[in-house]
């Protein structure tokens, strides 16, 4: 039997010889940093999570019927009569969810142990274009179900276009193709959403790969292993093989997330109304609004920003602004330090204060505070005025951080720790 | 520093925790909890019959046939067919109603809505409290009002069970209205306080069963998936275990 299977692996690497050099590049060959942490599990949960939602989706675009007549009631056949249907759809949508928790961590994984910095700023860019396409899918994926909050949402979001000077209203009617989300946004949505998108979406996943390989991984101690002692076959002693070691590990960190996704998916699907919305459960009414209109939680934190700037236009340009200033972020951290462990004080606070910014920015978002700040202040105290002025302090505090970050080291304040010549292994 | 990674990963798990726990919390707010459970299969059968007895004559469930409520209910067709179907359906069809759509509308105000989905686009114990919340109020069309859904167009369809209930009302802050206390009841049903409670409670098991069949096996699927899972971990765990001795 052995025979046979290396006979058939002669065979095809001799007609194609390019393949295993390939394969010993990124798997068995690649040297990864010895002393990946718990943040380095989130690299690897992404991806596994983009295979579950192609594969699920695969099999929900067997059953769903684009159109505004036939989607809603095809999403309740789906999850009613097609065997295992729900749990199908259950793995999609807790799948969303999930794609951005693991991708925010991995994101901040960045942050803080320094993964942007020179000369994995190529790296960080393609991520970023990953979260970006990631939210345009996202986004149209939620509208395709055609319940309330889909259509609102939809509204709402598209109608952010028409803060565009001069061509703003146009742009609107051109994205939706009718006056109001309607079959023609549905059915091009679809179409985005199952080709358009994921098309780009595993491209720029194998063109981060693809550069992350060049310039090899960074590590907790932010330490370059390449400059560091190299073995007799020239390979860096404080680097493993990615194959196997890092495959097995990656392994059990899979089981272990999988396990959480399963607890959600069969126990808590709609997350109490977090992951899937009350409100979505209705078809897309014109005529009624629901409650409140708010996007999905993953949205909140940029939502919340554009909600508590005054003007239309200004808020629109904030909300983008403040993905577009993480695209600078190499460019605006000039400090030579890598790794939070060994960074100036100044920096490990703002970063906790940039997070927890964020956080409570997606509690305003998501409507949170409306709950909260009659607790606080009492049944009489103006909602709005409080609403609006903590949702701009965090604003401003969330901006705050990249100006700090650059003011910071571009003028040298930051004192930074002594960074080891190898990393630091705690076996 | 690794302290700091060990704090931060805690941190999360007992995060995951607390918004575990708060799903839960979240739901009881400011109403009864309805203490369904899907699972209760007498409960979701008595449900049955009190919604198709009372309700749907007015209100359809478009998404449910009688040939899987058979199924799920562990009712021959006949049975189903017999106590549910009072229509002159046929086992395969959907559960609709004879109410004319225009004419309902002009009647009530408002067509009577499908309820296939109303326990997910409203929550468990939203139904439940709404369906013991009716009290005579002679302003409204119907006679009724209702403290959860306030001016609501239906009447008190189960008064009969439940009894007739009224408001007692606050005293009037000048320029507002006067805001209802508590619900008093004025005349008793056929069923005691704690009966009604079983009902409502019943009706609501059956529209959280209705507004997703899969309710009924997801749970036990997922307490193996779970266990499968929690094994493939552990042998992964072994695995790296072995793999990475060799690393210093």
């Amino acid at each position: 039997m052995a025979k046979v299977f290396t006979s058939i692996g002669t065979w095809i690497t001799d007609r194609a010889p390019g393949m295993m050099p390939m394969y010993r590049k990124h798997m068995t060959e690649y040297y990864a940093p010895k002393n990946f942490n718990f943040w380095y599990y989130f690299g690897s949960l992404a991806l596994i999570v983009l295979v579950n939602q192609i594969l699920t989706g695969i099999f929900l675009t067997m059953f769903y019927k684009p159109g505004a007549a036939t989607a809603f009631d095809s999403v309740e056949y789906i999850m009613r009569d097609v065997q295992w249907g729900w749990l199908i759809r259950y793995m999609h949508s807790t799948g969303a969810s999930m794609f951005f928790i693991v991708v925010y961590l991995h994101m901040f994984r960045g942050l803080m142990y320094g993964s942007f910095k020179k000369p994995r700023e190529l790296v960080w860019l393609m991520g970023m274009l990953i979260f970006l396409a990631l939210m345009a899918e996202a986004f149209m994926g939620y509208v395709l179900p055609w319940g309330n909050m889909s259509f609102w949402g939809a509204k709402v979001i598209i109608s952010l276009f028409g803060a565009v000077p001069v061509i703003g209203d146009a742009l609107v009617q051109w994205i939706m193709g009718d006056f109001n989300p309607a079959d023609a946004t549905l059915n091009r949505f679809f179409a985005l959403h199952v080709i358009a998108l994921p098309i780009v979406l595993l491209l720029l996943v194998v063109l981060h790969i693809a550069a992350l390989h060049e310039v090899g991984s960074n590590n907790p101690d932010g330490v370059e292993i390449k400059k560091g002692p190299k073995d007799a076959g020239g390979h860096p002693v404080d680097g493993i093989r990615f194959h196997p070691y890092y495959t097995v590990k990656d392994l059990f960190g899979v089981g272990f997330f999988l396990v959480i996704c399963a607890f959600v998916i069969f126990f808590q699907p709609t997350m109490g109304g977090w992951f899937l919305e009350n409100d979505n459960f209705i078809p897309a009414n014109n005529l009624v609004t629901p409650a409140e209109i708010k996007p999905v939680w993953y949205f909140t934190p940029f939502y919340a920003i554009l909600r508590v700037i005054p003007s239309k236009g200004w808020g629109v340009f904030f909300m983008f602004a403040s993905i577009v200033v993480l695209f600078l972020v190499p460019w605006l951290d000039r400090g030579k330090v890598k790794s939070i462990r060994y960074r100036g004080l100044g920096f490990k606070i703002a970063l906790g204060i940039f997070a927890i910014a964020f956080i409570l920015l997606g509690s305003i978002g998501a409507g949170k505070t409306t709950e909260w700040i009659p607790e606080i202040f009492g049944r009489d105290a103006d909602l709005t005025f409080i609403e609006n002025f903590f949702g701009r302090l965090l604003t401003v505090i969330y901006f705050g951080f990249f100006a700090f970050l650059w003011a910071y080291t571009y003028f040298g304040k930051e004192k930074t720790k002594a960074v080891p010549e190898r990393v630091t292994t705690h076996a | 520093m690794l302290n700091f990674v060990t704090k931060v990963r805690f941190g999360m798990l007992l995060a995951l925790g607390l918004l575990a726990g708060s799903v839960q919390a979240q739901e009881a707010e400011g109403m009864a909890q309805s203490g369904v459970r899907v699972g209760n299969l007498a409960s979701v059968q008595r449900g049955a019959r009190i919604y198709f007895n009372y309700c749907s004559g007015c209100h359809s469930l478009k998404y449910m046939s009688y040939s899987r409520l058979s199924e799920d209910l562990k009712l021959s067709p006949e049975e189903t067919l017999a106590s549910f179907a009072f229509t002159g359906a046929k086992i395969g069809d959907q559960v609709t109603t004879n109410m004319p759509e225009a004419a309902s509308a002009q009647w009530f105000g408002k067509t009577p809505p499908d309820l296939s989905l109303e326990a997910r686009a409203k929550s468990p114990d939203w139904i439940y409290n709404y369906l013991k919340s009716f009290y005579l109020d002679p302003s409204r069309p119907s006679g009724w009002n209702n403290t959860v859904f306030p001016n609501v167009s239906m009447p008190n369809v189960l008064w009969e069970l439940q009894g007739t209930q009224r408001a007692v009302l606050s005293e009037a802050k000048k320029g507002e209205e006067p805001k209802v206390e508590k619900l008093t009841l004025a005349n008793p049903g056929r069923e005691s306080e704690e009966a009604f409670n079983d009902t409502a409670r019943d009706v609501t098991a059956f529209l959280t069963y209705a507004g997703e069949p899969a309710a009924l096996v997801r749970e036990s699927t997922g307490v193996w998936v779970i266990l499968y899972l929690a094994f493939f971990t552990f042998l992964a765990w072994l695995l790296k275990h072995e793999f990475w001795k060799d690393v210093h």
